[in-house]
Protein backbone atom coordinates (compact mmCIF):
# COMPACT_ATOMS: atom_id res chain seq x y z
CA UNK A 1 0.00 0.00 0.00
CA UNK A 2 1.07 3.39 -0.75
CA UNK A 3 0.50 5.20 2.03
CA UNK A 4 2.32 2.91 3.95
CA UNK A 5 5.63 3.48 2.44
CA UNK A 6 4.65 7.55 2.56
CA UNK A 7 4.09 7.32 6.15
CA UNK A 8 7.07 5.17 6.73
CA UNK A 9 9.87 7.93 5.08
CA UNK A 10 8.05 10.53 6.41
CA UNK A 11 8.64 9.04 9.60
CA UNK A 12 12.27 7.96 8.72
CA UNK A 13 13.01 11.62 7.59
CA UNK A 14 11.03 13.27 10.62
CA UNK A 15 13.37 11.23 12.79
CA UNK A 16 16.49 12.55 11.52
CA UNK A 17 14.74 16.13 11.89
CA UNK A 18 13.32 15.37 15.18
CA UNK A 19 16.99 14.32 16.31
CA UNK A 20 18.56 17.50 14.98
CA UNK A 21 15.56 19.60 16.78
CA UNK A 22 16.50 17.81 20.31
CA UNK A 23 20.52 19.22 19.69
CA UNK A 24 18.47 22.91 18.91
CA UNK A 25 16.06 22.20 22.57
CA UNK A 26 19.22 20.69 24.45
CA UNK A 27 21.72 23.55 24.15
CA UNK A 28 18.45 26.23 23.68
CA UNK A 29 16.93 24.88 27.21
CA UNK A 30 20.42 24.83 29.36
CA UNK A 31 22.75 28.11 28.08
CA UNK A 32 19.68 30.02 26.33
CA UNK A 33 21.77 30.21 23.10
CA UNK A 34 20.60 28.60 19.74
CA UNK A 35 22.98 26.41 18.22
CA UNK A 36 22.50 27.17 14.13
CA UNK A 37 25.46 25.44 13.12
CA UNK A 38 23.40 22.25 14.43
CA UNK A 39 22.59 20.77 10.83
CA UNK A 40 25.88 21.50 10.40
CA UNK A 41 27.33 19.59 13.06
CA UNK A 42 24.84 16.57 11.79
CA UNK A 43 26.64 17.13 8.34
CA UNK A 44 29.96 16.78 9.83
CA UNK A 45 29.07 13.38 11.70
CA UNK A 46 27.84 11.91 8.86
CA UNK A 47 31.26 12.64 6.79
CA UNK A 48 33.12 11.58 9.82
CA UNK A 49 31.18 7.73 9.88
CA UNK A 50 31.93 7.92 6.40
CA UNK A 51 35.70 8.78 6.16
CA UNK A 52 35.95 6.18 8.97
CA UNK A 53 34.06 3.53 7.09
CA UNK A 54 33.69 3.82 3.53
CA UNK A 55 35.34 1.04 1.23
CA UNK A 56 37.49 4.14 -0.29
CA UNK A 57 38.18 5.92 2.77
CA UNK A 58 40.08 4.05 5.78
CA UNK A 59 37.12 1.21 5.14
CA UNK A 60 36.81 0.57 9.39
CA UNK A 61 34.13 -1.93 10.11
CA UNK A 62 30.35 0.09 10.13
CA UNK A 63 29.98 -0.08 14.03
CA UNK A 64 33.54 1.28 14.57
CA UNK A 65 33.14 4.01 12.29
CA UNK A 66 29.98 5.31 14.02
CA UNK A 67 31.37 5.15 17.41
CA UNK A 68 34.49 6.83 16.37
CA UNK A 69 31.88 9.88 14.58
CA UNK A 70 29.60 10.07 17.52
CA UNK A 71 32.41 10.21 19.53
CA UNK A 72 34.09 13.30 17.55
CA UNK A 73 31.16 14.74 17.44
CA UNK A 74 30.41 14.94 21.17
CA UNK A 75 34.00 15.81 21.49
CA UNK A 76 33.68 18.96 19.37
CA UNK A 77 30.31 20.04 20.57
CA UNK A 78 31.99 20.14 24.19
CA UNK A 79 34.73 21.58 22.52
CA UNK A 80 33.14 24.59 20.89
CA UNK A 81 31.22 24.81 24.20
CA UNK A 82 34.31 25.35 26.66
CA UNK A 83 36.25 27.04 23.99
CA UNK A 84 33.80 29.33 22.47
CA UNK A 85 30.33 29.66 23.72
CA UNK A 86 31.07 29.78 27.56
CA UNK A 87 33.05 33.22 26.71
CA UNK A 88 29.53 34.94 25.07
CA UNK A 89 27.31 33.73 28.10
CA UNK A 90 25.95 36.41 29.23
CA UNK A 91 26.24 38.20 26.14
CA UNK A 92 22.80 39.36 23.72
CA UNK A 93 21.37 36.34 22.61
CA UNK A 94 22.39 37.68 18.69
CA UNK A 95 26.60 37.36 19.42
CA UNK A 96 26.22 33.55 20.20
CA UNK A 97 23.45 33.91 16.97
CA UNK A 98 25.70 35.09 14.64
CA UNK A 99 29.04 33.26 15.79
CA UNK A 100 27.07 29.70 15.24
CA UNK A 101 25.89 30.83 11.94
CA UNK A 102 29.36 31.41 11.14
CA UNK A 103 30.68 28.24 13.06
CA UNK A 104 28.29 26.83 10.07
CA UNK A 105 29.74 28.11 7.41
CA UNK A 106 33.34 26.81 8.54
CA UNK A 107 31.96 23.32 8.89
CA UNK A 108 30.64 23.40 5.59
CA UNK A 109 33.64 24.86 3.95
CA UNK A 110 36.03 21.93 5.91
CA UNK A 111 33.59 19.54 5.02
CA UNK A 112 34.10 20.48 1.20
CA UNK A 113 37.63 20.60 1.13
CA UNK A 114 38.05 17.06 2.98
CA UNK A 115 35.04 15.35 1.03
CA UNK A 116 34.63 17.65 -1.89
CA UNK A 117 30.95 18.50 -2.83
CA UNK A 118 29.56 15.60 -4.48
CA UNK A 119 26.83 13.34 -2.59
CA UNK A 120 28.08 10.53 -1.00
CA UNK A 121 26.51 7.54 0.47
CA UNK A 122 27.62 6.04 4.21
CA UNK A 123 28.15 1.75 3.01
CA UNK A 124 26.19 0.29 5.97
CA UNK A 125 24.48 -3.43 6.10
CA UNK A 126 21.04 -2.18 5.57
CA UNK A 127 21.60 0.11 2.10
CA UNK A 128 19.24 -1.01 -0.42
CA UNK A 129 17.80 -4.01 1.50
CA UNK A 130 14.03 -4.46 1.54
CA UNK A 131 11.36 -5.79 4.27
CA UNK A 132 8.07 -6.99 2.86
CA UNK A 133 5.18 -5.85 5.46
CA UNK A 134 1.80 -7.72 3.83
CA UNK A 135 1.95 -6.54 0.54
CA UNK A 136 3.89 -3.49 0.91
CA UNK A 137 7.60 -3.12 -0.04
CA UNK A 138 9.78 -1.25 2.89
CA UNK A 139 12.67 -0.16 2.84
CA UNK A 140 14.77 -1.56 5.51
CA UNK A 141 17.19 1.39 5.54
CA UNK A 142 13.87 3.47 6.38
CA UNK A 143 12.69 1.05 9.15
CA UNK A 144 16.12 0.99 10.71
CA UNK A 145 16.36 4.65 11.16
CA UNK A 146 12.54 4.75 13.09
CA UNK A 147 14.39 1.95 15.50
CA UNK A 148 17.28 3.70 16.40
CA UNK A 149 15.47 6.69 17.03
CA UNK A 150 13.18 4.89 19.22
CA UNK A 151 15.55 3.40 20.56
CA UNK A 152 18.01 6.43 21.20
CA UNK A 153 14.42 8.14 22.39
CA UNK A 154 14.15 5.92 25.46
CA UNK A 155 17.63 6.24 26.40
CA UNK A 156 17.93 9.60 26.32
CA UNK A 157 14.65 9.15 28.36
CA UNK A 158 16.34 7.09 30.93
CA UNK A 159 19.26 9.11 30.79
CA UNK A 160 17.30 12.43 32.02
CA UNK A 161 14.83 11.02 34.41
CA UNK A 162 16.82 8.13 36.28
CA UNK A 163 20.62 9.08 36.26
CA UNK A 164 21.72 12.13 38.91
CA UNK A 165 23.12 14.04 35.90
CA UNK A 166 20.20 13.78 33.67
CA UNK A 167 18.28 15.22 36.51
CA UNK A 168 21.29 17.84 37.40
CA UNK A 169 21.51 18.63 33.36
CA UNK A 170 17.00 19.60 33.68
CA UNK A 171 17.98 21.30 36.91
CA UNK A 172 20.24 23.68 35.97
CA UNK A 173 17.97 24.34 31.90
CA UNK A 174 14.73 24.96 34.83
CA UNK A 175 16.60 27.74 37.27
CA UNK A 176 20.31 28.15 37.00
CA UNK A 177 21.13 30.23 40.22
CA UNK A 178 19.27 27.29 42.07
CA UNK A 179 21.74 24.93 40.60
CA UNK A 180 24.55 26.99 41.44
CA UNK A 181 23.09 27.37 44.95
CA UNK A 182 23.09 23.83 45.14
CA UNK A 183 26.88 22.55 44.06
CA UNK A 184 25.59 21.61 40.45
CA UNK A 185 28.68 22.11 38.38
CA UNK A 186 26.76 24.78 35.98
CA UNK A 187 29.40 25.27 33.78
CA UNK A 188 30.81 21.60 33.33
CA UNK A 189 26.85 20.70 32.89
CA UNK A 190 26.93 23.08 29.59
CA UNK A 191 29.71 21.52 28.09
CA UNK A 192 27.96 18.49 28.57
CA UNK A 193 24.88 19.43 26.92
CA UNK A 194 26.65 20.38 24.26
CA UNK A 195 28.55 17.55 23.89
CA UNK A 196 25.25 15.29 24.00
CA UNK A 197 23.94 17.46 21.34
CA UNK A 198 27.16 16.47 18.92
CA UNK A 199 26.42 13.38 19.83
CA UNK A 200 22.69 13.30 18.32
CA UNK A 201 23.98 14.85 15.64
CA UNK A 202 26.30 12.61 14.64
CA UNK A 203 23.48 10.00 15.16
CA UNK A 204 20.98 11.69 12.78
CA UNK A 205 23.70 12.20 10.40
CA UNK A 206 24.67 8.63 10.25
CA UNK A 207 20.91 7.63 9.82
CA UNK A 208 20.50 10.40 7.13
CA UNK A 209 23.55 9.40 4.87
CA UNK A 210 22.77 5.63 5.54
CA UNK A 211 19.00 5.86 4.07
CA UNK A 212 20.36 8.61 0.79
CA UNK A 213 23.61 10.72 0.35
CA UNK A 214 25.35 13.64 1.88
CA UNK A 215 27.04 16.76 0.83
CA UNK A 216 28.18 19.85 2.30
CA UNK A 217 25.65 21.65 1.59
CA UNK A 218 23.30 19.11 3.68
CA UNK A 219 23.57 21.12 6.90
CA UNK A 220 20.76 23.23 5.71
CA UNK A 221 18.39 20.72 6.75
CA UNK A 222 19.22 22.44 10.06
CA UNK A 223 16.80 24.84 9.06
CA UNK A 224 13.91 22.51 8.70
CA UNK A 225 14.85 20.90 11.80
CA UNK A 226 14.34 24.59 13.37
CA UNK A 227 10.99 24.73 12.09
CA UNK A 228 10.13 21.65 13.82
CA UNK A 229 11.81 22.42 16.74
CA UNK A 230 9.50 25.71 16.50
CA UNK A 231 6.34 23.53 15.98
CA UNK A 232 7.43 21.04 19.14
CA UNK A 233 7.42 24.20 21.40
CA UNK A 234 11.19 25.41 21.48
CA UNK A 235 12.11 24.30 25.27
CA UNK A 236 10.73 20.72 25.09
CA UNK A 237 12.28 17.78 24.91
CA UNK A 238 9.89 15.64 23.53
CA UNK A 239 8.23 18.23 21.37
CA UNK A 240 11.57 18.49 19.31
CA UNK A 241 11.28 15.07 18.23
CA UNK A 242 7.33 15.28 17.57
CA UNK A 243 7.89 18.54 15.47
CA UNK A 244 10.07 16.63 13.47
CA UNK A 245 8.33 13.16 12.90
CA UNK A 246 5.29 15.98 12.28
CA UNK A 247 7.75 17.58 9.78
CA UNK A 248 8.67 14.61 8.63
CA UNK A 249 5.02 13.39 7.68
CA UNK A 250 4.36 16.01 6.10
CA UNK A 251 6.50 16.65 3.38
CA UNK A 252 5.84 13.14 1.22
CA UNK A 253 1.97 13.89 1.52
CA UNK A 254 2.71 17.50 0.35
CA UNK A 255 5.01 16.64 -2.60
CA UNK A 256 2.26 13.87 -3.63
CA UNK A 257 -0.70 15.70 -3.45
CA UNK A 258 0.19 19.64 -3.66
CA UNK A 259 1.08 21.13 -6.91
CA UNK A 260 5.25 20.81 -7.85
CA UNK A 261 6.49 23.49 -6.27
CA UNK A 262 4.54 24.36 -3.01
CA UNK A 263 5.80 21.13 -0.93
CA UNK A 264 8.74 22.79 0.54
CA UNK A 265 6.89 25.82 2.17
CA UNK A 266 4.53 23.19 3.65
CA UNK A 267 6.62 22.62 6.68
CA UNK A 268 7.21 26.64 7.31
CA UNK A 269 3.57 27.29 6.52
CA UNK A 270 2.81 24.86 9.68
CA UNK A 271 5.43 26.67 11.58
CA UNK A 272 3.69 29.89 11.08
CA UNK A 273 0.27 28.62 12.00
CA UNK A 274 1.62 26.97 15.14
CA UNK A 275 3.49 29.98 15.98
CA UNK A 276 -0.28 32.17 15.29
CA UNK A 277 -2.04 29.64 17.02
CA UNK A 278 -0.01 28.44 19.84
CA UNK A 279 2.82 30.88 19.97
CA UNK A 280 4.60 28.65 23.06
CA UNK A 281 4.34 25.73 20.65
CA UNK A 282 2.33 22.70 20.87
CA UNK A 283 4.21 21.11 23.53
CA UNK A 284 4.95 24.10 25.55
CA UNK A 285 5.49 23.19 29.31
CA UNK A 286 4.86 27.00 30.49
CA UNK A 287 5.66 27.33 33.53
CA UNK A 288 4.58 30.54 35.97
CA UNK A 289 6.38 31.20 38.60
CA UNK A 290 4.09 31.34 41.85
CA UNK A 291 4.23 34.83 43.84
CA UNK B 1 37.68 32.21 71.08
CA UNK B 2 38.83 29.76 68.18
CA UNK B 3 38.37 31.19 64.68
CA UNK B 4 34.55 32.10 63.27
CA UNK B 5 33.38 29.31 60.94
CA UNK B 6 32.46 32.58 58.56
CA UNK B 7 34.77 35.50 58.06
CA UNK B 8 34.13 38.58 55.99
CA UNK B 9 37.06 40.91 55.39
CA UNK B 10 36.17 44.16 53.83
CA UNK B 11 34.30 42.69 50.92
CA UNK B 12 33.67 45.25 47.88
CA UNK B 13 31.39 44.46 45.18
CA UNK B 14 30.67 45.82 42.13
CA UNK B 15 27.10 45.47 39.67
CA UNK B 16 29.60 47.65 36.49
CA UNK B 17 29.99 50.81 37.93
CA UNK B 18 27.58 50.31 40.69
CA UNK B 19 29.23 49.93 44.00
CA UNK B 20 26.86 47.11 46.08
CA UNK B 21 29.43 46.47 48.68
CA UNK B 22 31.53 48.96 50.38
CA UNK B 23 33.69 47.18 52.76
CA UNK B 24 31.45 44.77 54.72
CA UNK B 25 32.51 42.85 57.66
CA UNK B 26 31.26 39.83 59.60
CA UNK B 27 31.77 36.76 61.69
CA UNK B 28 29.36 33.73 62.05
CA UNK B 29 30.79 31.52 65.07
CA UNK B 30 29.46 28.08 64.81
CA UNK B 31 26.45 27.23 65.68
CA UNK B 32 24.88 30.58 65.78
CA UNK B 33 22.54 32.39 64.01
CA UNK B 34 23.60 36.06 62.85
CA UNK B 35 21.20 37.95 61.28
CA UNK B 36 21.67 40.58 58.30
CA UNK B 37 19.03 43.50 58.17
CA UNK B 38 18.53 46.06 55.83
CA UNK B 39 16.54 47.54 53.49
CA UNK B 40 15.35 47.24 49.92
CA UNK B 41 18.92 47.75 48.08
CA UNK B 42 20.64 47.75 50.78
CA UNK B 43 23.22 44.89 49.44
CA UNK B 44 21.86 41.96 51.15
CA UNK B 45 21.66 40.03 48.52
CA UNK B 46 25.18 40.95 46.68
CA UNK B 47 26.59 39.73 49.66
CA UNK B 48 25.38 36.31 49.96
CA UNK B 49 25.37 35.55 46.49
CA UNK B 50 29.55 36.71 46.97
CA UNK B 51 29.85 34.62 50.00
CA UNK B 52 28.25 31.78 48.03
CA UNK B 53 30.50 31.89 45.00
CA UNK B 54 28.09 33.04 42.84
CA UNK B 55 29.49 36.53 42.48
CA UNK B 56 32.82 37.30 42.40
CA UNK B 57 34.41 40.22 44.98
CA UNK B 58 35.89 43.10 43.32
CA UNK B 59 37.99 43.60 47.05
CA UNK B 60 38.00 41.43 50.44
CA UNK B 61 38.47 37.95 51.97
CA UNK B 62 35.51 35.42 53.10
CA UNK B 63 37.00 32.86 55.09
CA UNK B 64 35.51 29.52 55.75
CA UNK B 65 36.93 27.86 59.11
CA UNK B 66 39.75 29.92 57.89
CA UNK B 67 40.53 28.85 54.52
CA UNK B 68 39.84 31.23 51.57
CA UNK B 69 36.86 30.63 50.20
CA UNK B 70 36.48 34.31 47.73
CA UNK B 71 36.05 34.05 43.53
CA UNK B 72 35.95 30.17 43.74
CA UNK B 73 33.45 27.82 42.16
CA UNK B 74 30.45 27.63 43.94
CA UNK B 75 30.41 24.23 43.63
CA UNK B 76 33.45 23.57 45.33
CA UNK B 77 31.94 26.09 47.94
CA UNK B 78 29.08 24.09 48.66
CA UNK B 79 31.51 20.77 48.65
CA UNK B 80 33.16 22.77 51.37
CA UNK B 81 29.57 23.04 53.19
CA UNK B 82 28.12 26.61 52.64
CA UNK B 83 24.75 26.42 51.28
CA UNK B 84 22.94 29.21 49.62
CA UNK B 85 19.03 29.37 50.13
CA UNK B 86 18.54 32.22 47.39
CA UNK B 87 15.87 34.87 47.74
CA UNK B 88 12.70 34.56 45.77
CA UNK B 89 12.24 30.17 46.62
CA UNK B 90 14.02 29.24 43.67
CA UNK B 91 13.29 25.60 42.90
CA UNK B 92 13.46 23.48 40.01
CA UNK B 93 9.95 23.79 38.68
CA UNK B 94 9.42 21.04 36.69
CA UNK B 95 11.49 18.65 39.02
CA UNK B 96 9.23 16.89 41.73
CA UNK B 97 9.78 17.60 45.09
CA UNK B 98 11.48 14.51 45.62
CA UNK B 99 14.32 15.26 42.46
CA UNK B 100 14.60 18.96 43.61
CA UNK B 101 15.55 17.46 47.58
CA UNK B 102 17.97 14.45 45.37
CA UNK B 103 19.69 17.75 43.95
CA UNK B 104 20.10 19.21 47.06
CA UNK B 105 22.46 16.74 48.10
CA UNK B 106 23.61 16.87 44.45
CA UNK B 107 27.66 17.62 45.79
CA UNK B 108 27.44 14.29 48.28
CA UNK B 109 28.53 10.89 47.85
CA UNK B 110 28.24 9.21 51.51
CA UNK B 111 25.13 6.98 51.58
CA UNK B 112 23.62 8.80 54.34
CA UNK B 113 21.08 10.70 51.78
CA UNK B 114 18.23 9.24 52.45
CA UNK B 115 18.39 9.34 56.44
CA UNK B 116 18.77 13.09 55.90
CA UNK B 117 15.58 12.87 54.12
CA UNK B 118 13.96 11.18 56.78
CA UNK B 119 15.07 13.88 58.77
CA UNK B 120 14.25 16.34 57.06
CA UNK B 121 10.50 15.34 56.40
CA UNK B 122 10.22 15.57 60.29
CA UNK B 123 10.66 19.30 60.01
CA UNK B 124 8.60 19.81 56.69
CA UNK B 125 5.88 16.94 56.84
CA UNK B 126 4.15 19.10 53.97
CA UNK B 127 6.97 17.93 51.62
CA UNK B 128 6.51 14.28 52.21
CA UNK B 129 2.99 14.28 51.38
CA UNK B 130 4.27 15.97 48.20
CA UNK B 131 7.16 14.04 46.95
CA UNK B 132 5.84 13.36 43.48
CA UNK B 133 3.95 16.97 42.81
CA UNK B 134 6.07 19.33 40.01
CA UNK B 135 7.64 22.08 42.25
CA UNK B 136 6.13 24.90 40.78
CA UNK B 137 2.39 23.34 41.54
CA UNK B 138 3.23 23.55 45.12
CA UNK B 139 2.55 26.80 47.22
CA UNK B 140 5.05 29.88 48.07
CA UNK B 141 5.11 28.79 51.34
CA UNK B 142 5.52 25.12 50.40
CA UNK B 143 8.07 26.41 47.91
CA UNK B 144 9.91 28.15 50.47
CA UNK B 145 10.28 25.31 52.82
CA UNK B 146 11.00 23.34 49.37
CA UNK B 147 13.98 25.50 49.17
CA UNK B 148 15.14 25.34 52.80
CA UNK B 149 14.82 21.50 52.90
CA UNK B 150 16.86 21.14 49.88
CA UNK B 151 19.85 23.07 51.27
CA UNK B 152 19.63 21.06 54.42
CA UNK B 153 19.57 17.88 51.97
CA UNK B 154 23.86 18.91 51.21
CA UNK B 155 24.37 18.45 55.01
CA UNK B 156 25.79 22.38 55.65
CA UNK B 157 28.62 23.65 58.03
CA UNK B 158 26.26 26.34 57.58
CA UNK B 159 23.33 27.97 55.95
CA UNK B 160 22.98 30.97 54.33
CA UNK B 161 19.45 31.97 54.18
CA UNK B 162 17.97 35.06 51.64
CA UNK B 163 14.79 36.63 53.24
CA UNK B 164 13.05 33.68 53.64
CA UNK B 165 10.00 35.31 54.79
CA UNK B 166 9.55 37.85 51.69
CA UNK B 167 5.97 37.18 50.08
CA UNK B 168 4.75 34.86 52.15
CA UNK B 169 1.57 35.27 54.80
CA UNK B 170 1.99 35.96 58.07
CA UNK B 171 0.94 32.57 59.20
CA UNK B 172 3.71 31.30 56.56
CA UNK B 173 6.14 33.70 57.68
CA UNK B 174 5.33 32.49 61.67
CA UNK B 175 5.59 28.71 60.42
CA UNK B 176 8.75 29.37 58.42
CA UNK B 177 10.66 31.08 61.78
CA UNK B 178 9.80 28.04 63.92
CA UNK B 179 11.59 25.53 61.93
CA UNK B 180 14.28 28.07 61.57
CA UNK B 181 14.78 28.03 65.33
CA UNK B 182 14.01 24.02 65.48
CA UNK B 183 17.15 23.83 63.23
CA UNK B 184 18.74 26.11 65.53
CA UNK B 185 17.99 24.56 68.78
CA UNK B 186 17.59 20.88 67.66
CA UNK B 187 20.50 20.26 65.05
CA UNK B 188 22.80 23.40 66.16
CA UNK B 189 23.23 24.51 62.18
CA UNK B 190 24.86 28.01 61.55
CA UNK B 191 23.16 30.06 59.89
CA UNK B 192 23.50 33.40 58.37
CA UNK B 193 19.59 35.13 57.77
CA UNK B 194 19.40 38.23 55.55
CA UNK B 195 15.91 39.74 56.42
CA UNK B 196 13.79 43.00 55.95
CA UNK B 197 11.65 41.32 58.38
CA UNK B 198 13.91 42.48 61.18
CA UNK B 199 11.59 41.39 64.54
CA UNK B 200 11.45 38.11 63.60
CA UNK B 201 15.13 37.49 62.57
CA UNK B 202 16.08 39.19 65.74
CA UNK B 203 14.10 37.06 68.05
CA UNK B 204 15.87 33.70 66.31
CA UNK B 205 19.61 35.56 65.50
CA UNK B 206 22.26 35.27 68.56
CA UNK B 207 23.82 38.61 66.58
CA UNK B 208 22.80 41.04 63.94
CA UNK B 209 24.26 43.55 61.94
CA UNK B 210 22.58 46.23 59.99
CA UNK B 211 23.58 46.91 56.82
CA UNK B 212 22.96 50.26 54.85
CA UNK B 213 24.07 51.38 51.12
CA UNK B 214 26.39 48.49 51.07
CA UNK B 215 27.87 49.05 54.59
CA UNK B 216 27.43 47.79 58.07
CA UNK B 217 25.86 50.87 59.94
CA UNK B 218 25.36 48.89 63.38
CA UNK B 219 26.10 45.31 64.91
CA UNK B 220 25.22 43.98 68.16
CA UNK B 221 24.10 40.84 70.05
CA UNK B 222 20.22 40.32 69.37
CA UNK B 223 19.05 41.63 72.18
CA UNK B 224 20.53 44.90 72.03
CA UNK B 225 19.60 45.76 68.63
CA UNK B 226 16.01 44.93 69.13
CA UNK B 227 16.13 47.31 72.30
CA UNK B 228 18.22 49.79 69.89
CA UNK B 229 15.79 52.90 69.28
CA UNK B 230 16.99 53.49 65.39
CA UNK B 231 16.08 49.32 64.68
CA UNK B 232 12.85 49.61 66.81
CA UNK B 233 11.58 52.89 64.38
CA UNK B 234 12.97 51.79 61.18
CA UNK B 235 13.10 47.91 60.98
CA UNK B 236 10.36 47.17 63.86
CA UNK B 237 7.85 49.34 62.86
CA UNK B 238 7.85 51.18 66.00
CA UNK B 239 6.75 54.60 65.69
CA UNK B 240 8.19 57.22 68.24
CA UNK B 241 7.42 60.97 68.44
CA UNK B 242 10.43 62.55 66.53
CA UNK B 243 10.62 65.81 64.37
CA UNK B 244 11.86 63.98 61.81
CA UNK B 245 9.47 61.47 62.24
CA UNK B 246 7.31 61.96 59.37
CA UNK B 247 10.30 61.61 57.17
CA UNK B 248 11.52 58.61 58.63
CA UNK B 249 8.04 57.07 58.32
CA UNK B 250 7.97 57.73 54.41
CA UNK B 251 10.91 56.01 54.37
CA UNK B 252 9.57 52.96 55.99
CA UNK B 253 6.88 52.83 53.51
CA UNK B 254 9.54 52.33 50.61
CA UNK B 255 10.46 48.67 52.11
CA UNK B 256 8.98 45.92 50.64
CA UNK B 257 6.58 44.83 53.72
N1 LIG C 1 21.98 42.58 38.60
C1 LIG C 1 22.21 43.83 39.02
N2 LIG C 1 22.70 44.76 38.17
C2 LIG C 1 22.95 46.04 38.59
N3 LIG C 1 22.75 46.46 39.84
C3 LIG C 1 22.28 45.58 40.74
C4 LIG C 1 21.99 44.22 40.37
N4 LIG C 1 21.54 43.57 41.47
C5 LIG C 1 21.54 44.47 42.45
N5 LIG C 1 21.99 45.68 42.04
C6 LIG C 1 22.14 46.90 42.84
O1 LIG C 1 23.00 46.61 43.93
C7 LIG C 1 22.50 47.16 45.12
C8 LIG C 1 22.30 46.07 46.15
O2 LIG C 1 21.28 45.17 45.70
P1 LIG C 1 20.89 43.86 46.51
O3 LIG C 1 22.11 43.19 46.98
O4 LIG C 1 19.96 43.07 45.66
O5 LIG C 1 20.11 44.49 47.75
P2 LIG C 1 19.10 43.80 48.75
O6 LIG C 1 19.17 42.33 48.61
O7 LIG C 1 19.56 44.30 50.08
O8 LIG C 1 17.74 44.33 48.43
C9 LIG C 1 21.22 47.88 44.74
O9 LIG C 1 21.53 49.24 44.58
C10 LIG C 1 20.81 47.29 43.44
O10 LIG C 1 20.17 48.24 42.64
MG1 LIG D 1 17.72 40.99 48.27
Amino acid sequence: MEILQLIVSGLANGSVYGLIALGFVLIYKATEQVNFAQGDMMMLGAFIALGLGNDSQLGAPFWLACAGAILAMAAIGWTLERAVLRHLFGQPQIAAMMLTIALGFLLRFVAGAIWGHDPLALENPVAGKTLRLGGTVLGLDEVATIAVTVLLTGLLYLFFRRTRLGVAMQASSQNQLAAYCMGIPVRRVHGLIWALAGATAAVAGILFASKGSIDPGTGFLGIKAFAAAVIGGFGSLPGALAGGLIVGLIEPFASRYLATGYAPIVPYAVMLLVLVVRPHGIFAQVHAKKV
Amino acid sequence: MSVPLLEVRNLECFYGPVMALRGVSLDVPEGKTVAVLGGNGAGKTTLLRTVSGIMDPEKGEVLLSGVPIAGIEPDRIVRSGLVHVPEGREVFPLLSVEENLEMGAYTRRDGGVSEDAAAVFDYFPVLRERLRQPAGTLSGGEQQMLAIARALMARPRIMLLDEPSLGLSPVMVRDIFAIIRRLKEERGVTMLLVEQNATMALDVADFGYVLENGQIALDGPAERLKRNADIREFYLGARTVSPRGDRRWKRRKTWRS
